[in-house]
């Protein structure tokens, strides 16, 4: 379960999260939906530990444990997962190379043996199969030359292997065509465990037509200013969100 | 942004402080008088015995450097060195001649030991896993103390031997050869090591004879107040082929110690040279004291028609380098490549590069360069491209890639193009690129430690020359790039 209170955050004196406050219970997929620039990118990577940031308040909790202490490798150890809305390209370095220096950082820092290659490979190929990518992308050098869908389905493969507890879904669907959404809904609906949470950020209601939220959160200026059931996103996308600018403005 | 402090500060602290062969062997060496003088050059001379040739080579080479200056051209700044305050010879004392292993004195063995070289043919032969069938001189100081699988390279035909053997055992290759790339007169560090050189390995590989194994000389100096002034000449007669590996290592002192090294490499008709180096020289500590000034010429003559030479090296070490290893594409269709990672952190600094000197018709070369730069350290590629007026067709091919780490070094490109054939087509690519916090950070965010980030970026960065190594010297060179880099002592 991960826990969210007060969170204040600003960086270069621009406060961006203004006491936000979110909880996601284990097995629950939670929506955050909101207009462009409410906060929703910054919010995934303070979680995830970015620097630059300036937190002023508040707690991110993760199983009860505060992990605004830990580094973002530290993080990622103990199952925090983000996949990013703009994937970085890592030019000369092999995506399986890549997998397996994750997964193997991730394994050390828990006290885990390195997992063997054969079974890394089959781990990969089993997860590549769901997600459709190609075995001769694995052999490219990360993200690099990929199509932006392409990049979104390399997001949720690593997803897969690494098998986090807490998984943050950043505007996985934009640019995304319709057969490639369906393919990483479908990825990530696999994925869905009564151990696992997720926190799906998008601003528009079709992703959640395929990944079926439990709970549905609208982010305005930094805070949280409206939950409720997942036909709370159908509610957004025929009114837009002039309301909760409102809302958040009071 | 504190993300890039933080890296500049780790990298600070960690890196060179940590050079992990800075150990120092106690042993009873033999040294002239310190300083250069005639008397100098002859108790060198006198000490290898070697013929009155050699010795007026020497003496002619002395008196040429007593006139020259010591050039200031290149991108580095350093006190003067003084060349009276050095010693220009230091011989373990037991030395005599050409020794068998069981000569050398044991604490020898067991700094070639530390250094992970397998003097011992039997460890050889029994496969110390890391460096198997690579037949191995080492230089320790001014001379050579073993060198390895001496019998079956004979089988082939192959002579691999201490430069001082060689000058007696095959005087008349090495009298034709030494010195026709580098000539005595080239550059003053190069006038200087022909005046005073200590040893070096001497190849000759025969006409059709492709090399069994990787050759490999391991260079040390250890002695405080030394020089080192190896000299080594690689011939590879028609037709033939051969691999040769160089890696140097020296304890850490709080004084700059002097590297003037020559390498002379000839390819004759169809023949091919590939030429590997690491250099892992000690860089100085953290504040940039002490460390190795590494000024070495490095050249090699494509003088047959279609041979081939090839150059990679990876330079993490030394204070300073001064390093521009060079091909002259003198025969027709020859061929000269250059692949290149130089990494310098602390306070290092590194002028390094190439020239490719296109002589005869249908040469191409190849270059590709990555500089690294973290800390406070500088680093520059210099390259120059020439074609002469005969050069038809002439082709070269330069792609020179800078990466930052931090923000309080430098990197810079001093490309020098030279055309006198119509025909000559030269293409040159240079990017520049800083490690980006944002890559840093997704890596971070899928588990790897910020130092095990910066390492695997900057593996990627240097990928495409790090394959031209032999697997085991890549294998090598990947882990002293992330040493040098991220202090993680292996
Ligand atoms: N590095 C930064 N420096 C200054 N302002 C930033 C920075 N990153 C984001 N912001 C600002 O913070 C606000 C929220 O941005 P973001 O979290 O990306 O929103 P969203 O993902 O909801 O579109 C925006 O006004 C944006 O301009
Ligand atoms: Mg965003």
């Amino acid at each position: 379960m991960i826990e969210i209170k007060n969170l204040v955050v600003q960086i270069e004196d621009n406060r961006i999260l203004n006491g936000l406050d979110l909880k996601v219970a284990d097995g629950e997929v939670a929506a955050i939906m909101g207009p462009n620039g409410s906060g929703k990118s910054t919010l995934s990577y303070v979680i995830a530990g970015k620097e630059d940031y300036e937190v002023l308040d508040g707690e991110v909790l993760l199983d009860g444990e505060n992990i605004l202490e830990m580094d973002a490798a530290e993080r990622a150890a103990a199952g925090v997962f983000l996949a990013f809305q703009y994937p970085l390209e890592i030019p000369g370095v092999g995506t399986m190379t890549f997998l397996k220096a994750a997964l193997n950082a991730q394994r050390k820092a828990r006290g885990e043996e390195p997992l063997s290659t054969p079974e890394l490979i089959k781990r990969v190929n089993a997860a590549g199969e769901v997600l459709e990518i190609k075995r001769d992308f694995l052999k490219r050098a990360l993200n690099v030359g990929f199509s932006g869908g392409e990049k979104k389905r390399m997001e949720i493969l690593q997803m897969a292997l690494l098998e986090p507890r807490f998984c943050i879904l950043d505007e996985t669907d934009s640019g995304l065509d319709i057969d490639a959404l369906r393919i990483v809904s479908d990825g990530v609906n696999k994925l869905r465990d009564p151990g696992r949470s997720f926190l799906v950020i998008t601003h528009y209601q079709r992703l959640l037509n395929h990944i079926v939220p439990d709970t549905v959160h609208v982010m305005s200026a930094g805070r949280i200013v409206k939950s409720g059931g997942k036909e709370l996103a159908l509610e957004l996308e025929a009114n837009g969100y002039a309301d909760y600018r409102q809302l958040a403005a009071e | 942004m504190p993300a890039v402090q933080d890296t500049i500060d780790r990298v600070k602290l960690i890196d060179v402080d940590q050079y992990k062969y800075g150990f120092e062997t106690e042993i009873e060496m033999e040294k002239p008088a310190i300083g250069l003088t005639e008397d100098t050059v002859r108790y060198i001379s006198d000490r290898k015995n070697e013929p009155a040739w050699l010795l007026e080579w020497r003496l002619d080479a002395y008196k040429r450097w007593l006139t020259m200056r010591e050039p200031d051209w290149s991108r580095v700044d350093y006190p003067g060195i003084k060349y009276d305050e050095i010693y220009y010879y230091a011989a373990p004392k037991a030395n005599a001649g050409p020794m068998s292993l069981d000569d050398i004195d044991p604490e020898i063995l067991k700094t070639y030991e530390k250094l992970g070289i397998p003097l011992r043919e039997v460890e050889a032969l029994e496969g110390v896993q890391t460096r198997s069938n690579i037949a191995v001189d080492a230089v320790f100081d001014s001379v050579s103390v073993a060198t390895t699988f001496k019998a079956e390279l004979a089988k082939a035909g192959v002579l691999f031997m201490p430069i001082s053997e060689a000058v007696h055992e095959h005087p008349e290759l090495v009298q034709k050869y030494l010195g026709s790339v580098v000539p005595a007169t080239d550059n003053f560090f190069a006038t200087l090591n022909s005046a005073v050189f200590s040893d070096g390995s001497f190849v000759y590989i025969p006409p059709g004879v492709r090399c069994p194994m990787e050759l490999s000389t391991y260079f040390r100096i250890n002695e405080r107040n030394t020089g080192q002034f190896e000299r080594t000449l690689i011939i590879a007669d028609k037709g033939s082929y051969v691999s040769y590996l160089e890696g140097c290592t020296a304890p850490r002192r709080d004084e700059n110690q002097l590297h003037a090294a020559v390498v002379e490499l000839v390819t004759l008709d169809d023949a091919e040279i590939k030429y590997s180096t690491v250099q892992n020289w000690f860089p100085g500590d953290a504040e940039g004291k002490g460390g190795i000034y590494n000024f070495v010429t490095k050249r090699g003559d494509c003088r047959g028609k279609n041979s081939i030479i090839t150059w990679t090296q990876v330079e993490t070490g030394s204070a300073i380098t001064w390093k521009y290893p060079s091909c002259i594409l003198r025969g027709d269709g020859s061929r000269g490549e250059f692949y290149s990672i130089a990494i310098s952190n602390g306070k290092q600094q590194v002028d390094s590069g190439t020239k490719m000197i296109h002589l005869g018709k249908n040469t191409t070369s190849r270059v590709i360069s990555k500089g690294i730069a973290a800390g406070r350290s500088d680093n520059t590629y210099r390259g120059l491209i020439s074609a002469h007026r005969r050069a038809t067709n002439a082709r070269n091919f330069t792609n020179c890639d800078s990466l930052l780490i931090g923000d309080q070094c430098g990197a810079h490109t001093v490309p020098y193009l030279e055309s006198n054939n119509a025909s000559a087509v030269f293409e040159h690519e240079a990017t520049t690129s800083k490690i980006s916090d944002d890559q840093k950070f997704y890596c971070m965010q899928r588990g790897l430690g910020e130092e095990e980030a910066v390492a695997l970026i900057v593996n990627g960065f240097v990928k495409d020359v790090l394959q031209q190594l032999p697997m085991e010297f890549a294998v090598e060179a990947q882990k002293l790039i992330s040493i040098s880099l991220e202090g993680s002592v292996g």
